[in-house]
């Protein structure tokens, strides 16, 4: 499989970042390049085999139903969360219009 | 008396204690050498010298009250810029959280400062940890203080993506240093730079609190200049904790003291795989001074097969890829980190100006590679095909540790290279990391120790690869090879 300028334009739009002409004629064979030494994977037979979902064996906890059990991740952050926004206003993150 | 900057972790750490010198005596000296670097080797991003010497003194105040100082009282270390740091700028080396101040601090720096460590800065490193040399960070290369002996004065990579650490460490500006290996980054940096760096156990560190490049291979770990101070630094860093899902709930074990370089009784396994065709000469020769080395230290030599090497590196460049995307996609301008909103854009715009101008070219590869193979219609084709391959890796490993505890090969497949050398070609980058990446996607624990020098004057490393869980053997095969190779070569000063 491989990529052609078209393609290129729908990932970066899936991907949310905005690239120009140019730099997607640049990056269709840079891709293309990647995704043909990848599809070597193509030649193992996996027939018999179950995709890795854990690397070490573990299993997810559940935590205790508690509120603010961990203080850190518990509520009254507001201010904490909202000291790195470009742009937060009135205790809320700022956005451009969305609804017309 | 030596230079205090000369001294590892257990030495500050023993030498404070018994009373030798201060812990602020020693922030002091490593903080100038930090400061005097700066300009040649830009190994830090930021440097925190009031950090430093705040955590020496309490230290100091610690002793005098006749208080424990913590199994890392009195060192100060460098921090890769990818752990987050309460209110000191975490950039993960992007333009994208230039200036991003966390509230909060990640569990392992954490751990670290609780045992009596001290921050003098904050580390370069490749962009969001996508690299092989420390070429990707948009606050500029790190150049690693080793040159060439053949008079040239070629600038060298320090490896990647932790490069500021081994830079820093290779140039005395730090006794220790925090690094993440994700397929190679603790390792490959080591090797390039004659420093030692173990990657754990996946689960072993927390991950709470690291910027996330691939969430199933990140693991953090400790960079260092020899084997016991690597033990002592990843016992102050490992560790259960509650909010990373992929924890590891063991108890820590006290790696320093069970150290032995007797290897009677163990088994070492060879993977003939990794003897490539056109390996290295230099490398293949110290790949068999470090057999020499087991077998002198007690060790039975074993040829191993772990027949799906060759499918690690392609393997790897689907997943990382695939997990990256899907992590990088929090970087919207909206809550932190950079935005641009071109004149009457809208939000979706917003969006994809911000992570135009936030990501640099790497960055933006390694997303769009991980979007496609995501995307609907190709999703089985790679990523599912890939987690399969992935599987068939971690099988090999299992199989090979039915005949051996641990796994000697080298680190990497060269000698650190001139910058700009691979730049052009992703692909040739990629493959600095085949023989580091088998294990990372085994999420098994490994380390890269010195074996010494190649015909360039260049450090080349060795690799000893563990079971899950088994930091000890892995520890102790590397401080077998410490103690033969006897690497005591550094850069001549030049900086």
């Amino acid at each position: 499989m491989s990529v052609d300028t078209a393609t290129v334009a729908k990932i970066a739009s899936l991907a949310r970042i905005k690239v120009s002409e140019a730099e997607i004629e640049a990056m269709v064979p840079e891709l293309n390049g990647i995704l043909a030494w990848v599809e070597q994977l193509g030649e193992v037979d996996t027939s018999q085999v179950e995709p890795m979902t854990a690397v070490i064996p573990n299993t997810l906890r559940l935590r205790d139903d508690v509120i603010d059990a961990d203080p850190l991740t518990g509520g009254d952050k507001r201010d904490a969360v909202l000291a790195n926004a470009p742009a937060a206003e009135h205790g809320f993150f700022g956005v451009p219009k969305v609804i017309e | 008396m030596t230079e205090l900057t000369e001294l590892g972790v257990a030495q500050i750490r023993d030498g404070v204690a018994g009373g030798d010198f201060t812990a602020v005596e020693v922030a002091q000296a490593f903080n100038a050498n930090v400061a005097a670097a700066q300009e040649a080797l830009n190994a830090f991003i930021i440097a925190t010298p009031e950090k430093a010497i705040e955590a020496a003194q309490a230290t100091d105040a610690k002793r005098a009250r006749g208080e424990a100082l913590g199994k890392m009282g009195g060192v100060p270390i460098g921090m890769k810029d990818l752990f987050a740091t309460f209110d000191v700028q975490t950039t993960a080396a992007s333009h994208m959280l230039e200036g991003f101040k966390p509230q909060y601090e990640s569990t392992v720096s954490q751990k670290l400062w609780d045992a009596g460590a001290g921050m003098l800065g904050k580390l370069n490193l490749d962009q969001f940890a996508m690299g092989s040399s420390n070429e990707t960070s948009y606050f500029g290369n790190v150049i690693s203080p080793w040159k060439r002996n053949d008079g040239g004065n070629a600038a060298l990579a320090p490896g990647g993506s932790s490069g500021g650490s081994s830079s820093a460490l290779a140039a005395r500006l730090c006794p220790a240093a925090t690094g993440t290996d994700t397929g190679g980054s603790i390792r490959q940096p080591a090797a390039f730079t004659g420093t030692t760096g173990i990657k754990p156990t996946y689960g072993r560190c927390s991950r709470w609190g690291v910027v996330a490049f691939a969430s199933s291979l990140d693991q953090a770990g400790p960079m260092a200049r020899s084997v016991q101070d690597c033990a002592i630094m990843l016992e102050a860093m490992a560790g259960f904790d509650a909010k990373d899902s992929t924890s590891l709930d063991l108890p820590v074990p006290n790696w320093e003291a069970a150290l032995s370089g007797d290897m009677k009784g163990k088994k070492v396994g060879i993977p003939k795989e990794y003897r490539v065709d056109g390996l290295d000469e230099d490398v293949s020769k110290s790949w068999d001074d470090g057999i020499a080395w087991l077998k002198d230290a007690g060790a039975e030599i074993v040829e191993i097969s772990l027949p799906h090497t060759k499918y690690a590196l392609p393997t790897y460049y689907i997943i990382a890829p695939a997990e990256a995307s899907s992590n990088l996609a929090r970087y919207d301008g909206v809550r932190y980190g950079l935005r641009d909103l071109p004149d009457g854009a809208n939000l979706q715009d917003m969006y994809a100006a911000t992570r135009a101008a936030g990501f640099g070219p790497e960055v933006k590869r390694r997303i769009l590679i991980g979007t496609y193979v995501l995307s609907a219609g190709f999703y089985d084709a790679y990523y599912t095909q890939a987690q399969k391959v992935r599987a068939l890796i971690a099988q090999d490993f299992a199989k090979a540790f039915e005949q051996c505890d641990v796994i000697l090969a080298p680190t990497a497949p060269s000698a650190a290279f001139g910058l700009g050398e691979n730049v052009d070609d992703p692909l040739k980058m990629y493959l600095n990391d085949v023989f580091a990446v088998p294990a990372s996607l085994a999420g098994l624990p490994a380390m890269s120790v010195p074996a010494g020098l190649n015909r360039e004057g260049l450090p080349l490393g060795l690799q000893v690869i563990g079971k899950a869980f088994d930091e000890q053997g892995v520890l102790n095969a590397g401080l077998a090879l410490e103690q033969r190779a006897q690497f005591s070569a550094k850069p001549e000063k030049w900086w």
